[in-house]
C-alpha cells in the first residue's frame, strides 16, 4: 500500500451511459469506510458522474466502444483522491472548457467542471487532443483545522 | 426511472420516480414532449419528489423543457424536490428561472 493510503480502488468500464450510475454508486460505497456525512456523498456521487458523463458525451462522443477508469484512494488523513480517465479524443483547450456555462453540446448546461470546482477542494485537468482525458479531484473530509484521529 | 403523466384541467402534472443522469434524460424528454406534441397545455409540473439524484444531465433535460414550454407560451414548475436534488437545482441558477413550490396545490394557490 502506498505510504498515506488507507484503501484504493481502481476499475475500468465500457462508455455506457447505464454505467454512470453504478460508477457513483460504487463511489459512494467506497468513500462511506471514511464515515463520511450523506451530504459529502451526495456531492462524491454529483462529481464522479459528472466527471464520467464528460468522458461518456465528449471524450467519446456517446460511442459506447470506450474505455473509462475510475480511480479512489481514501488517505490515512480522511482524503480522498478520485480519477476519472479516457482515452478518447481529448479537450484542445482545458482552460475554456473549465469555464462556467461552456459546453460543446448544445442541450447541456456546461456545468459539469463547475460542480467539480465547487464540491472538491482540488480539481486538476489533463488532456491531449486523441491521446484522452485525466480528471483528478481531491478534498479532505475534516472539518477544516481538526486533525485525523483513529 | 419511472415517470407517471397526468393532465389536470389545462395542467400536465409529471411524476419523475429514480435517478436522472445522462441515462435516463433522454428517456424522460421523449415521454414528456411526445405528451407536449399530442396535447395543448398551459402549464407543466415536474415532480421531482421520487428523484434520488440529479447531474447536469438532468438540468439539461429540465432546462430543455423549460425552453419548449415557454416558448410555447406556457409556464414549467418544480415541485417536492428532495433536499439534495433543491441543492443541486439552486447551484445551477435554474430556481432563477424556474418556480420551485413544496406541492401542486402550491401552484395553483398562485
Amino acid at each position: 500500500m502506498v505510504a498515506g493510503v488507507k484503501n484504493w480502488v481502481r476499475f475500468e468500464f465500457p462508455s455506457l451511459p447505464e454505467n454512470i450510475a453504478f460508477a457513483r454508486a460504487c463511489a459512494a460505497a467506497f468513500a462511506s469506510q471514511l464515515d463520511c456525512t450523506l451530504e459529502e456523498i451526495e456531492e462524491l456521487k454529483l462529481v464522479v458522474s459528472e466527471a464520467v458523463s464528460n468522458s461518456i458525451i465528449h471524450g467519446y462522443a456517446q460511442r459506447p466502444d470506450g474505455v473509462v477508469i475510475l480511480e479512489i484512494k481514501l488517505g490515512e488523513q480522511k482524503t480522498i483522491d478520485i480519477v476519472v480517465e479516457d482515452k478518447g479524443c481529448g479537450i484542445a483547450d482545458v482552460d475554456q472548457a473549465l469555464q462556467p456555462a461552456y459546453s460543446s453540446a448544445s442541450d447541456r448546461m456546461g456545468l459539469g467542471f463547475v460542480f467539480m470546482q465547487s464540491f472538491m477542494e482540488d480539481l486538476e485537468v489533463t488532456s491531449e487532443v486523441g491521446v484522452g482525458t485525466r480528471v483528478h479531484m481531491a478534498k479532505s473530509l475534516l472539518p477544516t483545522g481538526e486533525d485525523y484521529r483513529e | 426511472m419511472h415517470v407517471d403523466l397526468e393532465s389536470v384541467r389545462d395542467t400536465l402534472m409529471a411524476r419523475i420516480k429514480g435517478e436522472i443522469d445522462l441515462a435516463t434524460a433522454d428517456d424522460l424528454r421523449d415521454i414528456i414532449d411526445e405528451r407536449l406534441k399530442r396535447e395543448k397545455y398551459k402549464a407543466v409540473i415536474l415532480d421531482l419528489g421520487g428523484v434520488s439524484f440529479i447531474d447536469s444531465s438532468g438540468l439539461g433535460f429540465i432546462l430543455g423543457r423549460y425552453k419548449r414550454i415557454t416558448g410555447q407560451g406556457g409556464k414549467l414548475y418544480i415541485v417536492r424536490a428532495r433536499p439534495s436534488v433543491s441543492r443541486v437545482l439552486e447551484l445551477s441558477g435554474i430556481k432563477k428561472l424556474i418556480p420551485v413550490y413544496a406541492t401542486e396545490n402550491e401552484v395553483f394557490q398562485n
